[in-house]
Order: C-alpha cells, then structure tokens, then sequence
C-alpha cells in the first residue's frame, strides 16, 4: 500500500499534493491517503477523482493548524499503523519537512525530491532519479527501508486524475499526540497582499551585476511596469544589497515561469538558470555574446543594457500612443 | 546566549556542473568552495543575535579536511571557535551524517553547558537532503523548525517567520531550540581585515567522527537533459528596440 500525505492550510487542499498522488499511482498498488487535522475531513471527496481508496483522518487538538513536529509524528504513527510501502508526500516546504520529521521519529532513511520511482514499493529497495543542486544535477539514488519515506519533487508530475476514481472512504486513525508538540504549531500569520508575485507575474525583468546599482534598476522596472510584470534579480545583486532577496530568481531564490523573461546584465550561472529555465520565452540583454545567459535565451540584444532598456520602453510607449 | 551553527562545504561551479568519470562526484577541478548559502546567513543570523544578547558563538562541520576554511570564514565574520569533524571518505548520507552531529554537540555541550539555539540552513545546496537538522533536533529532543525567513530571540523563545503560499506563518519556539533558516533571512557581512586576522588565530577543533551509515545511498550523478537554443540575435544596441517589440507583439505580451 502507497500512503500518501496530503497537504493543506486549515482545510484547503494544497493543489500540490495531487502531485503525490498520480505518482503513487505508478507503483500499481492501493493508494490511500492521510489528512491531518479535523479541517481536512472535507478533503476526502476531493480524492476520490485521484483513485484514492482509504482517506486516513488524524484527529487532535494539536491538530487544528499546521505544526512541524506534530504532523511528523502523526505520519510516524500512522506508519507504525498501517505499515506502508512507500509514503509519499510533494517534496514542498511542508513535505519535505513533514517527512523529515516521520524519518527522524522512526528512524528510516527519507529522500527528498524524487523525479522518477523504479520498481515494485514492497521490494526492500526502491530505486529513484532524486534532484541535486535545486535540479542543476540529478542522482540515481537508492533507498533501503521497510517502509520507504520519499518526497516527489514539486512540478516534477503533472498531477491527473485516475482512469478509475477510488471510493476514498473515511477511517479515523487513532493518535496520540504529546500536547508539548504545540510548540511548532504555526502561531500567527500575516496574509499575503494580493498583486501580481516574482513567482506568477507574466513577465519578469531581471537584472544582474551588469545593472551596477541599486537605482540602475530604474529602468528596469519601468520595463516591467509597461508591461505588467515584475523585476527580478540575480545573487550578486541581492549580495550587493542593490535588491531586495524577495527578487532574487533561482535555486536559492524564487523559480519563476513567465511568458517573457528578460536577462538583463546576467552571465547565468546554473544556479541562475535553475530558477529561469521554466520561462516560455527569454530575451538576454548582454555585452557579452558568448555569456551563458545569451547561447540559452530564444533572442538577444547583444549590447550595453542601460541603452537598451530605455529604447525597448520608448519604442512599446511609442507604438501603445500610435 | 549559547548558539551553535552547523555549515556544509560545497564547490561554487559556474555555468555548468560537471561530473567526474566515475559518476560518483562533481568534478571540482578549477572550481571554489564556498558554504553553501542558507548556511551563510546562518552564521549571519548567529553572528546578529550574539551582537545583540552576547554570548558565544561555535560553527560545526562535517566533511573533508578542507572545510576548515569554511570554518575560518565563518570565524572572520562573527563566530568564535570552529569544530571540524574530519571525514575521508567522501559524502556521507543524511542518517549518518545527523547522528555523527548530535554526538559531536552532546559532547561540546557536556563540557560547556547546552547551546540556546542550534542553527542549520534549509537544505544543503549539493545534496539537497532537507533533513539533517530535523534530525538532530529530534535526536536532542528540541524543537526544530526549517525556512526560517526571518529570525528573533526575546523571552526565552525564538520567534520564526516563514513563507507559505498564504502569507508569512510565525512560530515561537521555547529555547533551546534548532532552526532551519533561508537565504533572505539577512544579507551576510563581508568580512573585515580585523575578523580575518582573528580568523587565523583562532581554535578549530578537528576530530574524526563515526556512526553508521543510513539507508540512502547515491549510486551515480547525472546531468539533466540540456536546453539548447538557436539564440535569434535580435541586433546591437539600442537600435534592437524594433525588433524585440516586434517579438513581444508575437508573444501576445503587448497588451
Ligand atoms: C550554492 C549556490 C547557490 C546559488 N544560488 C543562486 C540563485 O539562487 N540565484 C542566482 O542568481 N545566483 C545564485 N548563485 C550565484 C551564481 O553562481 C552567480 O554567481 C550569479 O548568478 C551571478 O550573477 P550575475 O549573472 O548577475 O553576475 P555575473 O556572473 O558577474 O554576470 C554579469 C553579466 O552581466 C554582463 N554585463 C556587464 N555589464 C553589462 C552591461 N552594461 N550591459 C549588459 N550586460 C552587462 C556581463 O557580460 C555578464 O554576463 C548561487 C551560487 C551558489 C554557489
């Protein structure tokens, strides 16, 4: 049996964890799932679409928002329990927290990030490609487990629903959760302000160390404005204090997906690239046409960007005016 | 306070990483090491909240020999002292290298008393194994929580904030405690001329480790498919303006 974690903000539903699931289908066994928390019990139907058998509900007060020990030690349980193959989650933030905090309670090998899944989950091995370097470098990797504890990496699997829906029929597990574990639980927030985000915007103006300063970036996000999007930025310019980390796009940073992405002044580094390399369309701007950034990108301007912007917003004023 | 701050050796390729013949390793002739860089603002955020309550701060690692520079950058912006636990056998997988860490901190603690807080970063940026510090948290009995963006010590308790898709989630964790931090939490000093000098006289213990390895074993590294590209240079200069607007119009991204 393949348990699956899903994963969910006070009751609704990450979309990412419909990722883990059509990649525990491949293994050809029973997929159940695992809701953690009284808010996720209306979860249960959503699964159904995703050939889920049994919907696993936790219930304790612990649980009534996420918490890092808490929601590890409910998967620990449940894996105690039901004794699983495999367990997968989507390697997000919470997953991979989630299944690091199981691993570490049980004692079992966990790896995070998988691409592909080889072989039968009851075999005392499983065989996977894992991600490396934010995906700059992939590993075949081996896991030896009885009950093998693997995270999918995010956008790794289009998630699709099953040929055959499953009946995802509600079974309370019973837990014990040390009320201590509280002390993880996420104990206030500050909601996001809506707006278009580095991560969602349809086109990103990036800058790098070729933009020289902090006000350089100017006429980058006039670009950006004209257009819609937002600007971004590489690691020597956050490092250089010229933007804000919050724009930094790569491994490190945000990985983006525009329509357009524009290079400004970036020599992309792999790290860069990992990060970049979901845009539709890139167009670097760069002195140097053997630059990195350039020999990847769909078009370039080969050419100093401080001349270049401003005519590429001068000539979209000109033509949006005619 | 006490804070104790585990980093990871890492090489710093460039346009591409390449593999060894052998398949067994990133080929790092003509290439840096660095820390990797969650761990960079680790030291940081160790370095600030040392600033700001005193105390003494120690930076960890395990791995080859020569991550004692790492150690000794990390003493040139703000640590104290450096422990190194030397390996010779190349990486070791993330059971083994947690529980050679908690046996190294059980020990730093039985002779000076227990660390506040314990600091790692997210992941590592070689291995990306997301769970070393989860590990160790959990092995000494502490609270753990990773992605930490944003990092604070009042009242006995850190206070972590994080990104979620929601908005920014807060945790107050009771000291001591462990805490995974993200590039972004602060922006890393540089070091000064005075914090490099002290960096060469400083102690760095070196000691080799051991403990079992775990059931994750790397069998081969491999590159990613390539994209390449027939790049369309659009023209030189400023002059180009036409002709990537004229792109843009076919993108549809002219609205
Ligand atoms: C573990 C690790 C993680 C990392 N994570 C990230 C990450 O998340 N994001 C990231 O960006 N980097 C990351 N890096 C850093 C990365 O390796 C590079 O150092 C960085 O991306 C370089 O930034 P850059 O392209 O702006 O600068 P450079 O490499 O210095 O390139 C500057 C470019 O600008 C061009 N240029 C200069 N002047 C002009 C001009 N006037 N007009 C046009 N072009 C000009 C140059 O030809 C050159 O191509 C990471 C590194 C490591 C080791």
């Amino acid at each position: 049996m393949i348990l699956v974690l899903i994963e969910h903000d006070r009751g609704s539903l990450a979309p990412a964890s419909l990722e883990a699931l059509t990649a525990a289908r491949t293994f050809g066994d029973a997929v159940e799932a695992l809701t953690i928390g009284d808010t996720a019990d209306g979860l249960a139907a959503d699964l159904e679409a995703y050939g889920v058998t049994v919907v696993h509900q936790a219930h304790d007060d612990v649980l009534g928002d996420y918490g890092p020990e808490a929601w590890g030690e409910v998967v620990a349980q449940a894996v105690r329990a039901l004794s699983p193959a495999v367990v997968l989650a989507t390697g997000t933030d919470r997953g991979n927290e989630v299944l690091a905090q199981a691993a570490a309670r049980l004692d079992l090998p966990f790896a995070a990030n998988a691409i592909e899944l080889r072989g039968s989950a009851d075999a005392d091995t499983l065989d996977m490609t894992r991600v490396r370097w934010g995906g700059s470098l992939l590993e075949d990797a081996s896991l030896t487990a009885p009950t093998k504890l693997v995270t999918v990496a995010h956008h790794a699997v289009d998630a699709a629903p099953a040929d055959t829906p499953g009946a995802a029929t509600p079974s309370l597990l019973a837990v014990e959760i040390d009320p201590s574990l509280a002390r993880t639980v996420v104990s206030g927030r500050v909601e996001r302000e809506a707006g278009v985000t580095l991560a969602t915007a349809p086109v990103v103006v990036g800058g790098g160390r070729g933009v020289g300063s902090a006000d350089g970036f100017a006429p980058l996000q006039e670009l950006a404005d004209e257009l819609g999007g937002v600007v971004g930025c590489s690691r020597a310019v956050t490092n250089n204090g010229w933007r804000n980390h919050t724009d930094q796009v790569g491994q490190t940073g945000t990985r983006i997906a525009p329509d357009v992405y524009f290079a400004c002044g970036i020599s992309g580094a792999i790290q860069h690239w990992v990060g970049a390399m979901a845009s539709k369309h890139i167009i670097a701007i760069n002195t140097d046409q053997q630059a990195n950034m350039v020999t990847k990108a769909g078009h370039a301007v080969i050419g100093d960007l401080h001349e270049v912007v401003p005519a590429i917003t001068a000539e979209i004023r000109r033509r949006k005016s005619a | 306070m006490r804070i104790c701050v585990c980093v990871k050796r890492v090489p710093a390729p460039g346009s591409k990483i390449n593999i060894t013949a052998d398949g067994q390793q990133v080929d790092t002739t003509n290439l840096g090491f660095t820390t990797s860089p969650h761990e960079e603002c680790a030291v940081e955020a160790a370095a600030q909240l040392v600033e700001e309550h005193g105390g003494e701060a120690t930076v960890l690692t395990l791995g080859p020999a020569e991550a004692e520079e790492q150690l000794r950058y990390a003493i040139s912006v703000g640590m104290h002292r450096g422990v190194l636990l030397a390996t010779a056998d190349g990486e070791w997988d993330p059971q083994r290298t947690a529980r050679a860490l908690t046996t190294a901190i059980t020990e730093l603690e039985a002779v000076d008393g227990p660390f506040d807080l314990i600091l790692f970063g997210n992941e590592s940026a070689d291995a990306g194994g997301f769970q070393v510090g989860i590990r160790v948290a959990h092995a000494l009995g502490r609270p753990m929580v990773n992605g930490a963006k944003g990092l604070s010590v009042a009242d006995g308790a850190a206070s972590v904030e994080r990104e979620a898709d929601a908005g920014r989630e807060t945790y107050s964790l009771p000291l001591p405690a462990v805490v995974g931090v993200k590039e972004g939490v602060n922006l890393p000093r540089y070091p000064t001329m005075r914090g490099r000098l002290a960096s060469k006289k400083a102690e760095v213990a070196s000691n080799q480790p051991s403990a079992d390895a775990g059931g994750l074993a790397e069998q081969v590294l491999k590159s990613p498919p390539e994209r390449t590209s027939q790049t369309i240079v659009l023209g030189t200069g400023p002059d180009a303006a036409p002709a990537v607007v004229d792109v843009l119009e076919e993108l549809g991204v002219l609205s």
